[in-house]
């Protein structure tokens, strides 16, 4: 963008210098524009971070490293504990990955492999507006109409079935609530299935051709195909999408608020009423009196964030990585 | 099939295929089970409260018969700024990424961070606002809850602002710096008009998030029963109202609380059908 009007008169090249001199510094403000929206994005997480640290600091001060490891949530006492809503946490985003991985993995065999042309649009769609439905939506559903279903038909089965089993007895005891564990794990399974669902589609489909055509060219079943060639190549990108339907799950809050009972307790039972890191917040971040009480909340925030970060994290390495083979 | 003796190795494998098979095909009849189910029970307790008074009445005293309008009208305050707030940012940084800073350092951190706020949990979102704006001001209010909100539609808005420039093919660039244009100019006259209706999409995108996000407005937002466009006062949000009506043990508080989830879900759906068929048209034209 160099001045370029050597033949021009004097009063002309005078001209075009301002002008040329107002696109440049236009230029330069908008760059300096994006840029500062770009580090504002920056800023985002390490306020999100330091808000929580800062927020957090007079519980973890006060309680030190036995917060997390301390059943007990007494507000009348302040003296809090997070090891419940972390149990809580981690036992139904498990139930919830436990359903929704092979379900969402045999989904994305069909969508790729064996659904007619025609059909894969639409499918593909409906199972991606089942992602869109809010949060809120389930939890109602999950309230009103799914929890009365398990309290009346599944639970007191479950604690049938299983009365005489050691181990599992244990794992399906006590009074058919409706609300519980099993119940928020089950909720979270339908919301993570359409991410787990997509993100393998994706992957499976970008799988070279030349490769499955191999395969079944040597005499492969469709199963075949899948379970020894399509799995393998994408076992990276596949694990990436395990790992952010994970983080979905964990940091997953009204769903899960409406059906979890909300019982800082430990109970060896998936069908015992429970709580989680998010539920707890959500339940009672306005009604909580006295700074250490707020302070314990936000520690709890902090723990989550600190989970789902990690795992988020870990996802995205993953996929980059799959991508970059892709090149 | 067509051989007559079948060698039993064969047929093991021709079985695991075809109970393979059986298995995909229940899982997805099982996944969009679910997506009929919950739609159904909406469609059926919702559209059974839906009445004219639902618009045009405030959110009852427990016991009694009303409507959801100031909890609609809030919720259309708080998204209005929060897409106000949150859009420019957002193409910002979405431009500096796409355009700017393609390859250097700032943008591949930048990038990164920015996934991670894309799944991050929103309560810790909720959090973040309450602990730098509502604590600070001494009260719950509108403006703690619309930048709330700002701050999920910023990462939505970034990432398919980047997605959709960087789409773009890089003779367009090449034609644009060839007859002399400035780089800010190239971008706003020319990218961001042919990558138009990727931004829109995106926006619309970030908006069906917000419209049916209740954590981060718990304890920004906060609610109200009563009329409010006070927005340094606390104000009633749909999904808020929500939650509370649907926990309590009013019948008519829960009726319009299915109501109200009618209604989100029906803009949530149609928000995302139509940025699904925006991107859509542009890839086939």
């Amino acid at each position: 963008m160099t001045l370029n009007g050597t033949g021009a008169r004097a009063g002309e090249a005078a001209s075009r210098a301002a002008v040329l001199k107002r696109l440049r510094v236009s230029d330069t403000i908008f760059h300096g524009l994006t840029r500062a929206a770009a580090i504002l994005v920056l800023l985002l997480l390490s306020g999100v971070i330091g808000s929580l640290v800062i927020g957090a600091a007079p519980a973890l001060g006060t309680f030190g490293f036995s917060f997390f490891v301390t059943e007990t949530w007494n507000p009348v006492t302040e003296k809090f504990g997070a090891l419940a809503p972390i149990y809580g946490t981690l036992v139904t985003s498990i139930i919830a990955m436990v359903i929704a991985v092979p379900v969402g993995l045999m989904i994305a065999f069909f969508l790729t492999e064996l659904c007619p042309g025609w059909l894969r649009r639409p499918i593909g769609i409906a199972i991606e507006l089942l992602a869109g439905i809010p949060s809120i939506i389930y939890g109602i559903w999950g309230l009103f109409v799914f929890a009365p279903f398990l309290q009346k038909y599944v639970q007191p089965l479950l604690i049938d079935t299983f009365e005489n089993v050691p181990l599992l007895s244990s794992l399906f005891e006590g009074p058919p609530y409706g609300i519980g564990m099993l119940t928020a794990g089950l909720i979270l399974a339908i919301m993570v299935l359409p991410f787990v669902t997509s993100i393998s589609r994706d992957v499976f489909d970008a799988v070279p051709p030349v490769l499955k055509e191999a395969a079944y060219g040597v005499g492969c079943t469709t199963w075949e195909v899948f379970r020894h060639v399509i799995l393998p190549f994408t076992r990276v990108g596949v694990i990436g999408g395990f790992m952010l339907g994970l983080g979905r799950a964990l940091g997953e809050t009204m769903a899960v608020t409406f059906v979890i009972g909300n019982a800082h307790k430990i109970s060896a039972s998936i069908l015992a009423p429970g709580t989680t890191i998010s539920a707890s917040i959500a339940n009672e971040f306005t009604e909580a009196v006295g700074d250490l009480y707020t302070s314990s909340l936000v520690a709890l925030g902090l723990i989550l964030f600190f989970i789902t970060f990690v795992v988020l994290s870990l996802a995205r390495y993953m996929l980059l990585r799959l991508k970059q083979r892709e090149g | 099939m067509a051989q007559p003796a079948v060698n039993p190795f064969y047929a093991g494998r021709r079985r695991r295929n075809a109970i393979a098979k059986g298995l995909a095909l229940a899982a997805t009849l099982f996944g969009l089970g679910w997506l009929v189910l919950v739609l159904g029970v909406l469609l059926y307790e919702g559209l059974g409260g839906l009445s004219l008074s639902v618009f045009t009445e405030m959110t009852p005293p427990p016991g009694a018969a009303g409507g959801l309008l100031n909890a609609i009208v809030g919720s259309l305050i708080l998204t209005v700024l929060a897409v106000l707030i949150g859009t420019p940012i957002g193409v910002l940084a979405g431009t500096y990424l796409a355009e700017y800073g393609r390859h250097d350092k700032l943008s591949s951190v930048v990038r990164f961070i920015n996934d991670i706020l894309l799944s991050a949990p929103s309560i810790v979102v909720g959090l973040f606002i309450y602990e730098v704006m509502v604590a600070p001001m001494g009260h719950f209010s509108g403006w703690a809850g619309a930048v709330a909100l700002a701050v999920i539609v910023i990462p939505v808005v970034v990432r398919t602002t980047e997605d959709m420039l960087t789409l773009l093919p890089d003779t367009l660039r090449e034609a644009a710096a060839s007859i002399g244009l400035p780089r800010a100019h190239m971008i706003v006259r020319i990218a961001y008009r042919a990558a138009r209706a990727g931004i829109v999409t995106g926006i619309l995108l970030a908006i069906a998030r917000i419209s049916g996000e209740t954590a981060p407005l718990l304890f920004t937002a906060l609610n109200n029963q009563f009329w409010s466009t006070n927005m340094n006062a606390p104000m009633p949000s749909l999904p808020v109202v929500i939650f509370q009506f649907a926990l309590s043990p009013y019948e008519e508080w829960q009726k319009l609380a299915w109501t109200g989830a009618l209604l989100i879900t029906v803009t949530v759906l149609a928000l995302s059908i139509i940025a699904r068929s925006l991107t859509s048209a542009r890839k086939s034209s």
